[in-house]
């Protein structure tokens, strides 16, 4: 890992410095970005020691994290009636189906249309990339259980809701994890596109502003923070997964090996 | 207590897919299972012995007949009971479920019918467990964590917890050696002798079923239907030694030549259907 990210930091300070291409020279190098990131008083205004730094890592945060809950409180159950109830799939799938094309950035002038204000319609666009996916993985996540586990079920006596809270809930658990380690993923992407059109703070905003302000090192550093903040929402997520389902982890590897007789 | 857990199936018929090209699964199926009986169901693939099981189950219906349970009806072609606590099916590829320990399983029946507490249930799962040789020690593993011959000692377990009236077999042992299958053999004389349980087990294991069972029931090819009915008259308990015994072979034989000639029927059916 550290050889990979070492090789392609010495690569892009190559690429700037030296290539013969007028189109790399335009870029920041990597020491330029660096130093102006720990900078107590950065030539563009922004930097680790600055306020204005965390306020745009807080709102952007604050909006993936509000349009991420949105996601997985609607996008589970909804999943989840649409994997174990057939006639509910006919209806809401087709809808889903046909909604799910539309690229979410296509949303933002009716968002901002029927949302009072910027932030809701930026939030807006985000949730919906996180909640398809967070739905359409519950969805699999239900179907990719074994009916034998439904039958077993009946056979012992379980009723509806015991159907859903002791086999359709931890049988799609893992797969509901992927999905929300997607969604989070998704919600990033579409998070910036949205901060870019329609929002006064955030790490996309500031990406376009540097970027029209001619303030090229900020745009890495808006860059480099945003693959940190992306991959650590990932983790907490992969994280919580796994202690989710431990029994998946326990059911595998050197367990197995000592148990088995 | 009066024996309980007698099967009546009165000439079933089952057909998939009435409207195109129906499968004949079933065809005049009829025989009674005294309560209490090991009966053993074996023929070629696809001859309908999980249809059937499945219809006792109560995940399926058939399309004439009727089949009874202590002559309460459990399915006609209009309705079919709910899959109850009363008949419980142990699966072909083991149904325990993964995400609850040993222990959660077993006790997962009395929970749920709120027969018993959480409390209680499992310390009947650990007696249980116990009583089938000491296993407690894997009470709180997951089932993934034991070979697959405990899997199924504790699938069964779990559907002996309920005190069935019926047990239904899928094929259980298909995918086990020859070393754990006899012993789950044993164990599942030792349950038969013990609970008195109805017992309906498919098997492709002639062996295995002229071992375990009082009857042997042997199917006919698609469409099934009950071709031969062998009483075992072997005597309890049974043990591993009985098998090279003169009248097992003479069982065994009579077995052999009633599956090999639907086995035959099937195969060259297949091959017209294939022509």
């Amino acid at each position: 890992m550290v050889l990979g990210i070492t090789s392609s930091i010495l690569l892009w300070y190559g690429l700037v410095k030296w290539t013969p291409f007028v189109a790399f020279n335009r870029l920041p190098d990597p020491l330029t970005v660096f130093l102006e990131w720990i900078s107590t008083d950065p030539d563009y205004g922004v930097s680790i020691f600055t306020k204005d730094y965390y306020l745009h890592i807080l709102y952007s945060t604050y909006r993936a994290i509000v349009a991420f809950l949105l996601a997985l409180i609607l996008g589970v159950p909804l999943g989840v009636m649409m994997g174990w109830k057939a006639n509910f799939n006919a209806y809401a799938g087709a809808l889903l189906d046909f909604l799910r094309p539309i690229p979410p950035l296509a949303w933002v002038p009716i968002a901002i249309l029927v949302l009072p204000g910027d932030e809701p319609a930026v939030i807006f666009v985000t949730f919906l990339v996180a909640f398809f996916a967070t739905t359409l993985n519950t969805l699999l996540g239900v179907r990719s259980i074994d009916p034998d586990f439904f039958r077993a079920a009946e056979c012992l006596g379980a009723g509806p809701s015991d159907i859903l809270r002791d086999i359709i809930v931890p049988g799609a658990m893992p797969t509901i994890f992927t999905g929300l380690q997607i969604a989070m993923g998704a919600a990033w992407f579409s998070l910036v596109a949205g901060e870019m059109i329609a929002a006064q703070y955030g790490l996309g905003f500031m990406i376009l502003e540097s970027y029209n302000l001619v303030q090229y090192p900020t745009i890495v550093i808006m860059m480099a923070t945003l693959g940190m903040v992306g991959y650590a929402s990932s983790a907490i997520i992969r994280h919580l997964g796994k202690r989710m389902v431990r029994w998946r982890q326990e059911s595998t590897g050197l367990a197995q090996a000592l148990n088995t007789q | 207590m009066t024996k309980s857990g007698a099967i009546s199936i009165n000439a079933v018929q089952k057909i998939y897919d009435p409207e195109n090209a129906a499968v004949h699964a079933l065809e005049n199926c009829t025989c009674e299972i005294p309560a209490g009986r090991f009966i053993a169901m074996v023929g070629p693939s696809g001859c309908g012995k999980s249809t059937l099981l499945n219809m006792i189950a109560g995940f399926d219906m058939p399309s004439k007949g009727t089949i009874q349970l202590d002559g309460k009806l459990l399915a006609d072609p209009s309705t079919h009971t709910r899959p109850d606590s009363d008949r419980v099916v142990v699966f072909q590829n083991g149904a325990l479920f993964p995400w609850k320990t040993v222990l959660e399983n077993i006790a997962y029946g009395p929970i749920v019918q709120k027969k018993l507490t959480r409390e209680h249930a499992e310390n009947e799962a650990l007696r249980l467990l116990r009583k089938a040789g000491n296993l407690e020690r894997i009470a709180n593993s997951f089932p993934g964590q034991i070979s697959s011959g405990m899997q199924r000692r504790v699938e069964i377990l779990r559907a002996l917890i309920n005190q069935p009236k019926v047990l239904l077999l899928d094929e259980p042992f298909r995918a086990m050696d020859t070393v754990s299958k006899s012993k789950m053999h044993q164990h599942l004389l030792d349950i038969h002798q013990r609970f008195q349980t109805t017992i309906l087990l498919i098997t492709h294991d002639l062996v295995e079923a002229i071992l375990l069972a009082d009857t042997v029931l042997v199917m006919t090819t698609r469409p099934g239907t009950i071709k031969l009915n062998i009483d075992v008259d072997l005597p309890r308990p049974r043990s591993n030694d009985m098998i090279v015994s003169e009248h097992f072979t003479k069982l065994q034989k009579q077995a052999i030549a009633a599956v090999h000639e639907e086995a035959r029927k099937a195969f060259e059916r297949g091959e017209k259907e294939l022509a």
